[in-house]
């Protein structure tokens, strides 16, 4: 009975959905204040109502009830308990549920942050959302029904696919949806700024915190999902520039866009239709991403089983969604026009320039990711657009920010002053500059690779870009404190009074440096070898000796495997045990590769076992992968503080819920 | 009929992906090692989902990197063996599309696109200028009158809510 | 005027998407038709005849299929090459493509023989040669040795009724 219930309660949710958008809709037509608050109340019932239905769809995993359809596709009864639960969100319904939830929650949250909101514009967005959360529900419940029950009722599961059975995929797509579907919400609140006209400061105010924490759990799905593929996959990678990547990528260059932009409005009133804009555009990119993922227009590694009926039924929702909100731009944005002078050289002109690199970027990859489609729909042959493209284009498109970082944390609203901005910045240059001269020399004595010259010359400037970026963020930190000193504060009172925006801020700069650092040592040093070892055999990578002590088989819950044994040692002295895996589940028959990691902040030694190279002889040689990663956890370091920097942005006393949006307009529009 | 053909590729595919290649390097001396691991890298195994063929272990994979393998101990060059290989499937192997007249606007957008951002930027910022011109004229005592009334009311509406009795 | 500017954008985008939902992405167009077909020289299954080579079928339109007994899109398609061999005298010649003798043969006895010729591949050159990466793949083959067409994957009546049977008919063979 219970997925039955599910599914009712996913059809009340429509109906729910639907109360939510209509009823305020016609509320804000005919004025009339009642109608409009029932956005709300309908938002809470809605979000009960798919918390009941996802319940349902939990519960049928966890009792094992094969006779639900997507149950018996993607559980097993000998499929440990956690991975059962994360089976809900393994595959397509189940995933399309999960961002209901989100959806739903999001809007949950909403209503309940929205009492100093005026009761318009939060009426308009919470019915925005319903409209969203409608496209949705009907989506599920035509043609992706999680309930659909099967008989006759099979014996046993298909399995979760095995590449999903791992820990960074329980909490990797939770993640990841909380900030596509997060933003949504900003894209509510541009409509609803769109429709009444009104976007002022305290708009602004609503829209940032809002912005911010979207972004934050972007950022951080995008990194569990890179430690995934890199612990999975067993290729050693961390980002492929895989169409399903780029999906989630593109949407979080638009946010991050969005949120500097966001800034320079709040701060300036200016820029207001280009904020609106990508608002739209964020949210756009996130469903763009959801068609590309779940339509099969693109060849991916880890796209879901693709079906050409869903796909025809998200690109129309797709341009119904997004065709109306770019025509409402079209048609009111110009109302929105801003005046107030913004100069080039100022906070807020590097922002537009920061602005003009990000989306650029983004349109870059999209541009990689869709060619393959224009030159197929034109009839021009098949072609393949992969990382030598986007390496390619990317990072010249991106260096320019790490200086733009550096340059804006000296730089004040309104008017820069060059000499002074580049007498303060000398400092942190040329040390960044002497560090960078000796750091890349260093980690080749420490660890003997063999590079090119364009690979030393890479990593040298990207460690400047890195090191400038990360020094004038301290700097920063340094500055707000030196004048709260000046002024007699102690140390400790300064620091308390350094707005929690500012540390969110400086964070997620000292994140961009990291990661940028780990992207430069890990692409340009980061070496691999196959090598055929007998057991007793070694090999050497990277100054590292890497000893092959055989492999013997294991018995895990829902899989056998062949475990190798692989010491390191250096110089003599040991350094690591590694236990890389060749796993074989009878299920789906197939073999998944288990990589052994040791991981250190400086560098991880990664070995991947590949086959059996004598089948005849269980203690023959085998083949295996040696990586040797130079500063790989940076990358994912980098992602991590860029959350927490988010989080902390987000504690900020401007958005507190009891922040009173009384502060006057932006100053500029009162002088024009 | 396409369809189940396609999902018997996926499953065919997707059970191929994790297991891990190997690129039996014996034979080659270093520098040889060095141009065949990166020209694998970078061309596509066109049976598998979205994988190099240094990655994949479908049978497709081994034949064409014991065949790049072959080629470069025979002492072709990077250009012959691309050759070779686009002659038969096609640009498809690619990952590095070559430069041509169907992908100039690939290789060119980002960049003519960036220029464009940078002038529209630069547009903007001398848009935004005028307006700081005519400050320096006399001020209209009755816009300014206006305007007051005008952020007034603005004001007052955003307090409304505020009062609102639910409170 | 510039607002309208991303709506037009999306316009065109959903545009493409609609073309895109129609193609399929897997399905990558041989380089090689309108091209001669790659010469090789193999034995027939079984080792008899020793050696077969595309000049062989010179003068004739041939379909050339590549398949394997481990294959299960050939599986699919063989009733209807059995039908095309027998009923309607097509000349199918096959490229037993990585596959035993033995299993070819057993594959065969069991499920119908529609080849005129069977071409032992076993190392599978011929098919790196010919651009073949997934079988079944099928080429038509004119009389002056020119690939025609190239069906890849299971051949189905909609492709050889609307564009393989014309390419037939067009060199006066039914």
């Amino acid at each position: 009975m219970t997925p039955e219930l599910g599914h009712f309660a996913l059809i009340l949710a429509l109906i729910a959905a639907l109360a939510q958008t209509l009823v305020p809709a016609w509320g804000l037509w005919k004025g009339n204040a009642r109608a409009q608050a029932v956005a709300s109340s309908a938002a809470q019932v809605q979000f009960l109502l798919i918390a009941v239905s996802f319940a349902a769809l939990t519960w049928a995993f966890i009792q094992k009830d094969f006779s639900v359809a997507y149950v018996a596709d993607n559980s097993h009864s000998k499929l440990p308990l956690v991975y059962r639960i994360s089976a809900v969100w393994g595959a397509h319904e189940g995933s399309l549920l999960l961002w209901g939830l989100m959806l739903s929650g999001w809007t949950l949250a909403v209503s309940l942050f929205n009492r100093r909101l005026p009761a318009e514009l939060s009426a308009t967005a919470i019915a925005v959302l319903g409209a969203v959360s409608t496209g949705f529900l009907l989506f599920m419940l035509i043609t992706s029904n999680p309930f659909e029950r099967i008989y006759p009722v099979p014996l046993e599961g298909r399995d979760l696919n095995p590449l999903l059975q791992d820990p960074g995929l329980i909490i990797h797509p939770p993640m990841l949806y909380m900030g596509y579907v997060g933003f949504s919400v900003a894209f509510a609140y541009a409509i609803a700024a769109l429709i009444t006209g009104k976007l002022d400061a305290a708009w602004v105010r609503w829209t940032r915190p809002w912005t911010t924490a979207a972004w934050a759990f972007l950022t951080m799905g995008i990194t569990l999902g890179s430690w995934w593929a890199y612990n999975e996959l067993g290729w050693g990678g961390w980002w492929f520039w895989d169409p399903v990547e780029n999906a989630s990528f593109m949407p979080w260059l638009a946010g991050t866009a969005l949120i500097h932009s966001l800034a320079v409005t709040e701060k300036r009133g200016l820029l207001k239709s280009w904020t609106v804009l990508l608002a739209i555009l964020a949210f756009a990119l996130s469903l763009l991403g959801t068609f590309l993922v779940r339509s099969g227009v693109l060849v991916s590694v880890h796209a879901f089983a693709s079906d050409p009926a869903r796909g025809v039924f998200i690109l129309g929702f797709l341009a119904v969604v997004i065709g109306s909100a770019l025509s409402l731009y079209a048609w009111r944005a110009p109302k929105l026009a801003t005046d107030g002078e913004l100069r080039l050289y100022s906070r807020e002109g590097l922002l537009l320039l920061n602005n003009v690199f990000l989306v650029t970027a983004c349109f870059g990859v999209l541009l990689g990711t869709l060619y393959p489609l224009v030159v197929d729909a034109l009839a021009l042959g098949k072609i393949s657009v992969g990382p030598p493209y986007f390496n390619a284009i990317f990072f010249p498109l991106i260096a320019p920010l790490f200086v733009l970082v550096a340059v804006g944390a000296v730089t004040p609203w309104k008017k820069g002053e060059w000499r002074s901005a580049l007498r303060r910045l000398r400092g942190p240059a040329l040390l960044a500059l002497a560090v960078a001269l000796v750091l890349p020399g260093l980690a080749l004595w420490l660890a003997p690779v063999s590079a090119s010259f364009g690979s030393k010359l890479t990593v040298t400037v990207a460690t400047w870009l890195a090191l400038f970026t990360l020094g004038s963020a301290g700097l920063e930190v340094w500055q707000r404190l030196r004048a709260k000193r000046q002024h007699g504060v102690g140390t400790a009172v300064a620091l308390a009074s350094v707005p929690a925006g500012a540390w969110g801020m400086t964070l997620s700069h000292l994140g961009l440096g990291l990661w940028m650092l780990g992207v430069a040592y890990v692409t340009g040093y980061g070496v691999e070898r196959d090598v055929r070892l007998s057991p007793g055999a070694s090999a050497e990578l990277a100054g590292y000796e890497f000893a092959f002590e055989g492999v013997r088989e294991s018995q895990g819950p829902n899989f056998t495997a062949d475990a190798a044994h692989v010491t390191v040692t250096r110089a003599g002295r040991p350094v690591a045990d590694l236990a890389p895996e060749k796993r074989f589940y009878p299920s789906q028959r197939s073999v998944m590769t288990e990589s052994g990691v040791d991981a250190r902040l400086h560098r991880d030694l990664y070995v991947a076992l590949g086959e059996p190279l004598d089948p005849q002889n269980p203690n023959g040689d085998w083949s295996l992968r040696l990586y040797y990663k130079p500063a790989i956890r940076l990358v994912w370091l980098g992602g991590v503080l860029m959350f927490f920097g988010g989080l902390i942005a987000l504690s900020d006393r401007r958005y507190r819920l009891g922040a009173r949006a009384a502060a006057p307009l932006p100053a500029a529009s009162l002088v024009a | 009929m396409r369809l189940v053909l396609s999902r018997l590729f996926a499953g065919l595919a997707l059970a191929l992906a994790a297991a891990l290649a190997h690129a039996d390097v014996e034979g080659l001396n270093p520098a040889q090692e060095v141009r065949y691991q990166a020209l694998i890298a970078e061309l596509r195994c066109l049976v598998c989902q979205n994988q190099t063929i240094a990655e994949s272990s479908a049978p497709l994979a081994v034949d064409l990197r014991n065949q790049v393998k072959t080629q470069i101990v025979a002492g072709r060059s990077q250009a012959e063996i691309i050759d070779y290989l686009t002659q038969r499937y096609g640009d498809f192997v690619l990952y590095r599309p070559p430069f041509k007249a169907s992908t100039a606007l690939l290789w060119l957008g980002p960049f003519l696109l960036l220029l464009g951002g940078l002038v529209w930027a630069l547009r903007y910022v001398r848009g935004t200028r005028q307006p700081a011109a005519t400050t320096e004229k006399p001020v209209d005592p009755e816009a300014v009158q206006r305007l007051l009334a005008e952020t007034q009311a603005a004001l007052a509406a955003q307090d409304a809510p505020a009062r609102n009795p639910k409170e | 005027m510039k607002y309208l500017v991303p709506i037009v954008v999306l316009l065109g985008l959903i545009a493409l998407f609609a073309v895109g939902l129609t193609r399929d992405p897997r399905e990558v167009p041989s380089p090689l038709v309108g091209k001669p077909a790659p010469a090789f020289a193999l034995p027939g299954l079984g080792g008899t005849p020793a050696q077969l080579t595309p000049a062989d079928w010179r003068g004739r339109t041939v379909l050339v299929n590549y398949f394997a007994s481990w294959c299960a899109g050939c599986r699919v398609e063989h009733p209807l090459l059995m039908q095309l061999a027998r009923e309607q005298g097509v000349e199918i010649v096959g490229l037993a493509y990585k596959d035993t003798d033995a299993d070819t043969q057993a594959w065969l006895d069991r499920h119908g023989n529609p080849y005129r010729s069977v071409i032992a591949d076993t190392a599978g050159s011929a098919g790196l040669d010919w651009g073949v990466y997934g079988v079944p793949e099928t080429f038509v083959v004119g009389p002056d040795g020119t690939i025609l067409y190239k069906q890849i994957g299971p051949m189905t009546p909609e492709a050889w009724e609307t564009k393989i049977r014309p390419l037939l008919a067009g060199t006066g063979k039914s």
